[in-house]
């Protein structure tokens, strides 16, 4: 296209410009629409899992009623007298994600206060890398170091831990979860205005006063989304309990002892020959189904707590 | 109270010098913490190395699993864990990068957009057996997939589509706003505007999410283990290239597959203490795989950095 200063275009180059920016704006158009598609797929993934979550197991809830399901004490869906309550499931899955919550609190706040106060910029951004290598760490290789290390030298100190138990998984996720929590509260923590430590500072406080007493009430809902978080993690965990924790559905008070988590049933049975459209096969998505809601409540929770710790400054 | 001239001072000192005390005594706690965390990881490293190093050899990778201990390997595994990946990034990233480009740049706030946001941080969390169990229920029976490479690979992109989503957004808000009115300026179109100059200034953080992405997909067990893939493949999947024209051959996709991961899940769970030094052996490959993605992703988010200072 030439075109010289002060002379009106001729009418061909008039049309092949406005067919140029023509096809140009259908262009744009046309990529938001898919765009939008790419964005849009995120609710039809979650519609997905509700749906098939909801529909396999409904031939489960057809024959086992939800009370059953959810106050009888035994799991032994494949044994010939088979039982159908969750709890036991429930429990193990529970014990093992509280300690590893036991674990991860207060370690998870030491370090996060740690990175976000004490640390020297250069030394933080020394040490961020290490975290998230300790998040790399797949989880199978996890699974083996608890099993294969850990218990055996953890059952030279405490008496009456078995070859599988709750205990040591339960740590070991407490460790997994680590980086993810101290990320997403040290997040929090870095969001308190440098006002208010000024302040604190003024007032005559110490670092650790300032850190309690300012950091942690004013980064609250922060720090709080990052347990809910880790806690939804470690309930939904499959590999380190699978491997370590034992595959026996168990309703024990005891973590030395073994026993299967909802996520190790579900692994456990998908190794068998499932069947499809067996009442054995529609039970791993009943217990799925279960985790699901666990989790999402968890996780929606620690959704609007973090989006209110982002608007409160 | 007696205040004097020179108690005043004194006992400042000494409220001085006892805060300063807190905070190196808290100080030396975090640091303690952070030993123990790296000293665990350390151990963690050097078990797995001291188990298994002796069994990485050349026939190891170039080995089929077996029933003795010692003529395994993991030849199967490694190429099956490649394929799945070239599925996973093909599907994740255009995708991931798409989401992510609408949510930061078009996205109206409206109940819509705030929908989908809710939606993405809730995929985060969505345990990754509940992929698994989504990939059994939709692609592997509803669809009549089978337990195949291409389901494998799509099981790990959905499961990664939050990280890729996140990352693409985090290094979009990075770009700095002059170049986007720079662009609209000289008349360019909303698309022409990302395409040839937003995400050609976010390609760094974008790949880095999209190599920790990978990372984290590389390491999933659950989900595969879940679609019911096979532990024992004693064959490899047909070639994805041919002598003969197309010379691309996508048969690939629908053959049955096991990963590295599984292959090392299932050495775990065997009594036997030589299958362990196997187990040990395909940890320390997948560590030193995933690490070396990692390594990577924080190599290049330091570099971009600098020249963003800079």
């Amino acid at each position: 296209m030439t075109m010289t200063t002060g002379q009106p275009l001729s009418e061909y180059e008039t049309l092949r410009a406005s067919a140029f920016l023509r096809r140009g704006r259908l262009l744009a158009a046309a990529m938001k629409l898919v765009l939008f598609a790419c964005a849009a797929l995120s609710v039809v993934i979650t519609g997905a899992i509700v749906w098939v979550l909801v529909s396999e197991s409904l031939p489960f809830f057809r024959e086992i009623p939800l009370t059953t399901f959810l106050t009888d004490t035994e799991w032994t869906p494949v044994f010939t007298n088979a039982r159908y309550g969750i709890l036991p499931l429930l429990s193990a899955t529970f014990w093992a994600a509280g300690i590893a919550m036991a674990v991860a609190t207060p370690l998870g706040l030491v370090l996060a206060i740690y990175l976000s106060e004490f640390a020297r910029p250069g030394v933080r951004e020394a040490l961020k890398p290490i975290l998230e290598m300790l998040a790399a760490v797949p989880t199978v290789v996890f699974g083996y170091f608890a099993l294969l290390f850990l218990t055996p030298l953890a059952r030279q100190f405490i008496p009456g831990l078995s070859g599988f138990n709750l205990l040591i998984p339960g740590i070991v996720m407490g460790v997994m979860i680590l980086p993810y929590v101290v990320s997403i509260s040290e997040d929090a923590m870095r969001a308190v205005p440098m006002s208010l430590r000024e302040g604190a500072f003024a007032v005559g406080m110490s670092r650790v006063q300032m850190a309690f007493s300012v950091i942690i009430p004013g980064a609250f809902s922060g720090v709080t989304a990052a347990y809910l978080l880790g806690f939804s993690r470690a309930v939904g965990e499959t590999m380190v309990v699978a491997i370590a924790a034992g595959q026996n559905p168990n309703l024990t008070g005891d973590p030395r002892e073994g026993a299967a988590t909802i996520t190790a049933y579900i692994v456990q049975m998908s190794l068998g020959d499932l069947p499809h459209g067996s009442l054995a096969y529609s039970t791993i998505f009943a217990a799925g189904l279960t985790l699901f809601v666990i989790t999402l409540v968890f996780n929606l929770l620690g959704f609007f707590l973090r989006r209110k710790f982002r608007e409160a400054y | 109270m007696s205040v004097t001239a020179l108690g005043a001072p004194a006992e400042t000192r000494r409220l001085v010098a006892q805060k300063k005390t807190q905070d190196l005594v808290f100080g030396t706690i975090g640091v303690l913490v952070l030993f123990v965390v790296m000293g665990l990881l350390l151990t963690l490293v050097s078990d797995l190395i001291i188990d298994g190093a002796g069994r990485i050899t050349p026939e190891f990778l170039t080995s089929f699993p077996s029933r003795r201990a010692a003529q395994a390997g993991v030849l199967s595994a490694w190429i099956g864990t490649s394929l799945v990946m070239i599925v996973t990034a093909v599907v994740a990233v255009p995708l991931g990068v798409g989401a992510g480009l609408y949510l930061e740049e078009y996205a109206p706030k409206n109940i819509l957009t705030d929908a989908i946001e809710i939606n993405v941080s809730n995929l985060a969390g969505v345990p990754s057996i509940i992929y698994g169990l989504l990939a059994l229920g939709f692609f592997v029976y509803a669809l009549g997939m089978g337990q195949t490479i291409l389901v494998g690979g799509l099981v790990l992109a959905l499961l990664i589509l939050p990280i890729v989503i996140v990352a693409t957004r985090e290094a979009l808000r990075a770009v700095p706003a002059g170049l986007r009115e720079s662009a609209y300026g000289i008349g360019a179109n909303q698309w022409q505007v990302m395409w040839n100059y937003i995400l050609p200034s976010a390609r760094p953080g974008i790949l880095t999410g999209a190599i920790v992405g990978l990372s984290r997909a590389i390491g999933e067990t659950a989900p595969i283990i879940t679609i019911g893939a096979l532990t024992y493949i004693a064959f490899l999947p047909p070639s994805p290239v041919s002598s003969t024209p197309p010379f691309v051959n996508l048969d690939w996709l629908n053959s049955p597959f096991t990963v590295m991961p599984i292959q090392m899940f299932n050495w775990v769970s065997r009594p036997q203490a030589a299958f362990h030094e196997n187990a040990a052996a395909t940890g320390v490959l997948l560590l030193g795989m995933t690490l070396l993605m990692n390594g990577f992703a924080i190599y290049l988010r330091y570099r971009l950095r600098r020249t963003v200072r800079t």
